[in-house]
C-alpha cells in the first residue's frame, strides 16, 4: 500500500475510529516522524531485544463511553485491551502500567470502583500493575476518566509470528462469536431504544493463544485482537499489499442472534463492529483441526472457528463468499460504524 | 433468525437462480432497474449479479436519499449548523455527506454541536430538553422516512415547541422515475419498485409505468430471495409481452399503502413546483416542503438558507450511470478519483448509492480490474 503523507487539515473522530482514517493518520503523520525499524513493523505490540531476550512492549489509552456497560467496564477494559495485545504477539505478560487522566469533580466511588476492576482484571491474568501516573485536568477538559495502560511480555522462543509468515493455505480461525462488545456499547450508549441479552466480550485472551502456542508453536504464522474495525480491519491490515489475500465463508463466521439482528437492523457488518476478548489467528492449514481442538479445550474457546483460507487468487483483498457461493469485497471501514436511515 | 434466514437460503436461492436461466432469452438482454438504494446494497452484498444470467443487467437507480441530494443543500445546512448556539441533528448517514465546505463531521469537529438521531422525534425531543437553544433537524429521505417527519412536526405544534426547526429535503420517488422515463437515452425494460417507500404508498402509484410506458414494476422486498423472485415475476411479464405492477412483498406491502401515513404526508406537505437532484438535474414535483400551518418549523423560513447551488462535478458521470447509459466502473473518476472516504459524485456518498456499493462489495474481479 502506498504510503501517502497525512494532508487532512483537522482531526475528526473518524481519525480514532481504527479504520482507514486512522491508518492514514499513523501511516502518514506519527510513522514518518518516528521512523525506526522496530516501529516499522507495525504491530500492536513493538518486539524489543534486550540481551538476547526477546521483549513485546505495547500501549493503549482507553476512553470508552459509556464507562460501565454490561460484562465490563473501562478499567477492566484498559487492563483486558494492553493483556491481548501482548498475548497476540506471543508473549507472556510481566508487567502493567496504569495512567489516568482525571476530570475535576469525578466521584471518588467511580474511580475506586474502576480502580478495582483494574486490580481484579490484572489478578485474575496473574499479571501486576507495577508503576503508575496520576494526572488531574479541569472540570470539561476531559469526558470524566481516561485510562492508559502499558505493558511489557517475554516473547515465547517457540513463537515465530508475523504476516511475513503467511502463505497460501493457511487457515483463518476466530476466537469466538464477533460483534459482542461494539453492539453491546452502542445499546449502552442510551441513543437507540434497543434491547438486547447481549454483554462485553472483554477478557484476556491469553489462555487461549497459550494454548494455540503451546500445541501449535511455529504453526501458528500471525495473530491479531480484532479491536475497533473488527475482524475486516485486522484481516485488511494483514493482506495490504502482500502477495496474498483471504477468503472468508460467511456462513462459518460466528455471530450471536442479538448481535445479527442488531446489526441487520443498523445497517451494520458484523464483521466491522469491535471485539474486545476475540482474536484472529493465521495457522498452517494442515494443523487448523488441531487449532480448533486446543482452543476449545480452553475455558472460553468453545466457540473458537475456521472462517476462512488464505489464498493467492486475489493478492492483498479480504473477499467473503456467501452462502450460495456469491463473493464480494470485505473492505475496511471508513470513520465510526454510522447506522444507515432506511 | 426468523424472517431472515429463511429469505437467505443457498438451495432456495440457487433454485431461483436455475429458474431465472431458463427463463431469460438468450437472444435479448433485459435491463432491469431497482430504484431503491436498500436493494442496491443488497443486490452488492449478496452478490446477487454473479448468479444472474450475463444477458440480465441490473442497473443501480436514484433511491438513495442521501446521494441524490445537491451539495449546495449540504451547504445551507451546515451553515445552519455553524450558527451560534443551534443543535444540528441528523440521521447517520448524513455525517459523512460533503458539502463544498467539508461535512458535518469536519463541521463537528470545527466545534458545531452536530448530534446524530435515529428518528426526528429525538431530536425534538433534544429540542424540548435545551429550550434555550434553537434545535434543527436535517430531513432527509423518500417517502419511507417522511411520514415520521410529518408525524414529528404534527407533535411540535401540538406541545407548542418554539425551538424546533427542520430543513426539510423530502424527496419523492415516482417523479424521478418518470423523469428517468422520459429521457432520451432511456434504456430500461423494468423495475424492481422500493419496498420501504411501497409500505407507505402502496403500489397503485406506479400504475403510470404500466400504462404510460408499457414497463413491468415489481415491488420487492430487500433479501436475496425476495429480489430473485421480483426477477422471477419481472421475466415472465415480458416473455409474455405484458407490463404490469406486481407486488412480491406482500408480507409488508399493501396495494393501498398505509392511509395513516399517507393523511400525515397530506396534512404537513406539500409538493414544491421542482427540486434539484444530484446526477439528474432539476425534476417537476419531486419533492415536499412545508406547508404553511407549519411554517413555523420551517428552518428555510426561520432560519433563512441562501438558496446557493453547485453543479455536479464535470467529471462525474452519475446521470449516466443513474439512466443505465453507463456502469459504475465505466467513469473515468471511479475508484482512482471518486472512492467512498472522499466521494466526488452522488453515487460514491453513501453505501446505497451504486458507485459506493459496486466500489465496496462488487465481485473481486471487477475491483482488481482497476
Amino acid at each position: 500500500m502506498a504510503k501517502r503523507s497525512f494532508t487532512d487539515p483537522q482531526i475528526t473522530l473518524q481519525h480514532g475510529a481504527g479504520g482507514e482514517a486512522t491508518r492514514q493518520l499513523v501511516e502518514g503523520l506519527f510513522a514518518p516522524a518516528f521512523a525506526n525499524d522496530t516501529l516499522a513493523a507495525m504491530e500492536d505490540a513493538a518486539a524489543l531485544n534486550a540481551d538476547g531476550l526477546r521483549l513485546a512492549f505495547t500501549t493503549d489509552t482507553f476512553v470508552v463511553h459509556p464507562r460501565n456497560f454490561p460484562g465490563g467496564c473501562l478499567g477492566s477494559l484498559a487492563v483486558h485491551g494492553t493483556l491481548n495485545d501482548l498475548a497476540v504477539s506471543g508473549a507472556d505478560p510481566i508487567g502493567l502500567s496504569a495512567a489516568f487522566v482525571l476530570e475535576a469533580g469525578l466521584d471518588t466511588s467511580e474511580l475506586r470502583a474502576q480502580t478495582e476492576a483494574m486490580a481484579e482484571a490484572a489478578r485474575k491474568a496473574g499479571v501486576p500493575i507495577v508503576t503508575g501516573d496520576t494526572k488531574v485536568v479541569e472540570h470539561g477538559s476531559v469526558d470524566g476518566l481516561y485510562i492508559n495502560t502499558s505493558g511489557v511480555g517475554v516473547i515465547r522462543p517457540s513463537a515465530d509470528l508475523g504476516p511475513n509468515r503467511v502463505r497460501p493455505g493457511d487457515a483463518v480461525l476466530v476466537s469466538g462469536p464477533i460483534g459482542d462488545h461494539g453492539v453491546t456499547i452502542l445499546i449502552s450508549r442510551g441513543e437507540i431504544e434497543l434491547e438486547a441479552d447481549l454483554k462485553t466480550d472483554s477478557r484476556s485472551v491469553l489462555p487461549l493463544t497459550s494454548a494455540l502456542l503451546d500445541q501449535l508453536g511455529s504453526g501458528v504464522r500471525w495473530m491479531r485482537d480484532a479491536t475497533r474495525g473488527g475482524v475486516a480491519t485486522v484481516l485488511n491490515e494483514l493482506v495490504g499489499g502482500r502477495p496474498f489475500g483471504v477468503v472468508l465463508e460467511e456462513q462459518e463466521i460466528p455471530v450471536r442472534d442479538p448481535v445479527r439482528g442488531c446489526c441487520e437492523l443498523l445497517g451494520l457488518d458484523p464483521l466491522h463492529v469491535a471485539n474486545e476478548g476475540q482474536f484472529v489467528a493465521i495457522v498452517a492449514g494442515d494443523r487448523a483441526d488441531e487449532a480448533i481442538r486446543a482452543l476449545r479445550n480452553v475455558e472460553g474457546g468453545s466457540d473458537a472457528r475456521i472462517i476462512g483460507v488464505v489464498t493467492d487468487e486475489h493478492p492483498a483483498r479480504v473477499v467473503g463468499r456467501t452462502s450460495f457461493g456469491a463473493k464480494r469485497v470485505i473492505d475496511v471501514l471508513v470513520g465510526d460504524p454510522l447506522p444507515r436511515i432506511c | 433468525m426468523k424472517f431472515m434466514d429463511e429469505y437467505r437460503d443457498g438451495e432456495t436461492v440457487h433454485r431461483l437462480s436455475r429458474e431465472i436461466s431458463q427463463l431469460a432469452d438468450q437472444n435479448r438482454t433485459y435491463r432491469i432497474m431497482e430504484i431503491c438504494g436498500g436493494h442496491t446494497h443488497s443486490i452488492f452484498r449478496f452478490g446477487l449479479s454473479q448468479i444472474l444470467p450475463g444477458n440480465i443487467e441490473l442497473i443501480h437507480g436514484p433511491g438513495c436519499p442521501v446521494c441524490v441530494l445537491p451539495m449546495g443543500r449540504m451547504d445551507e445546512g451546515l451553515a445552519m449548523a455553524e450558527r451560534d448556539g443551534l443543535i444540528f441533528t441528523a440521521f447517520g448517514d448524513m455525517m459523512r455527506v460533503p458539502g463544498t465546505t467539508g461535512t458535518p463531521l469536519d463541521a463537528k469537529a470545527r466545534g458545531a454541536d452536530i448530534r446524530m438521531v435515529y428518528s426526528p422525534l429525538d431530536a425534538l425531543e433534544t429540542a424540548r430538553r435545551n429550550l434555550d437553544r434553537p434545535v434543527l433537524f436535517f430531513a432527509i429521505g423518500f417517502e419511507t422516512t417522511a411520514p415520521s417527519t410529518a408525524v414529528t412536526l404534527m407533535k411540535a405544534k401540538e406541545l407548542g415547541v418554539t425551538n424546533f426547526f427542520v430543513f426539510c429535503n423530502h424527496v419523492l420517488v415516482n417523479p424521478a422515475i418518470r423523469a428517468l422515463l422520459e429521457s432520451d437515452d432511456m434504456r430500461l425494460d423494468a423495475f424492481i419498485g422500493p419496498g420501504h417507500v411501497s409500505t407507505v404508498i402502496g403500489c397503485k402509484p406506479y400504475e403510470f409505468i404500466a400504462e404510460e410506458f408499457q414497463r413491468p414494476l415489481v415491488v420487492s422486498g430487500f433479501e436475496p430471495v425476495d429480489i430473485l423472485q421480483s426477477i422471477v415475476m419481472i421475466l415472465r411479464q415480458m416473455n409474455a409481452g405484458v407490463a404490469k405492477i406486481e407486488n412480491q412483498y406482500g408480507r409488508a406491502v399493501s396495494w393501498d399503502g398505509n392511509t395513516a401515513a399517507r393523511k400525515a404526508l397530506d396534512r404537513v406537505f406539500e409538493t414544491r413546483s421542482t427540486f434539484m437532484w444530484r446526477g439528474l438535474g432539476g425534476i417537476p414535483n419531486s419533492a415536499y416542503a412545508i406547508r404553511e400551518e407549519f411554517a413555523e418549523f420551517d428552518a428555510e423560513k426561520q432560519i433563512g438558507v441562501r438558496g446557493r447551488s453547485f453543479p455536479d462535478p464535470a467529471l462525474a458521470q452519475c446521470g449516466e450511470v443513474l439512466k443505465g447509459v453507463k456502469k459504475p466502473v465505466e467513469c473515468s473518476l471511479f475508484g482512482t478519483v471518486c472512492k467512498p472516504e472522499n466521494p466526488v459524485g452522488a453515487l460514491m456518498v453513501s453505501s446505497e448509492g451504486a458507485c459506493a456499493a459496486q466500489y465496496r462489495y462488487s465481485d473481486a474481479t471487477t475491483v482488481l480490474r482497476k
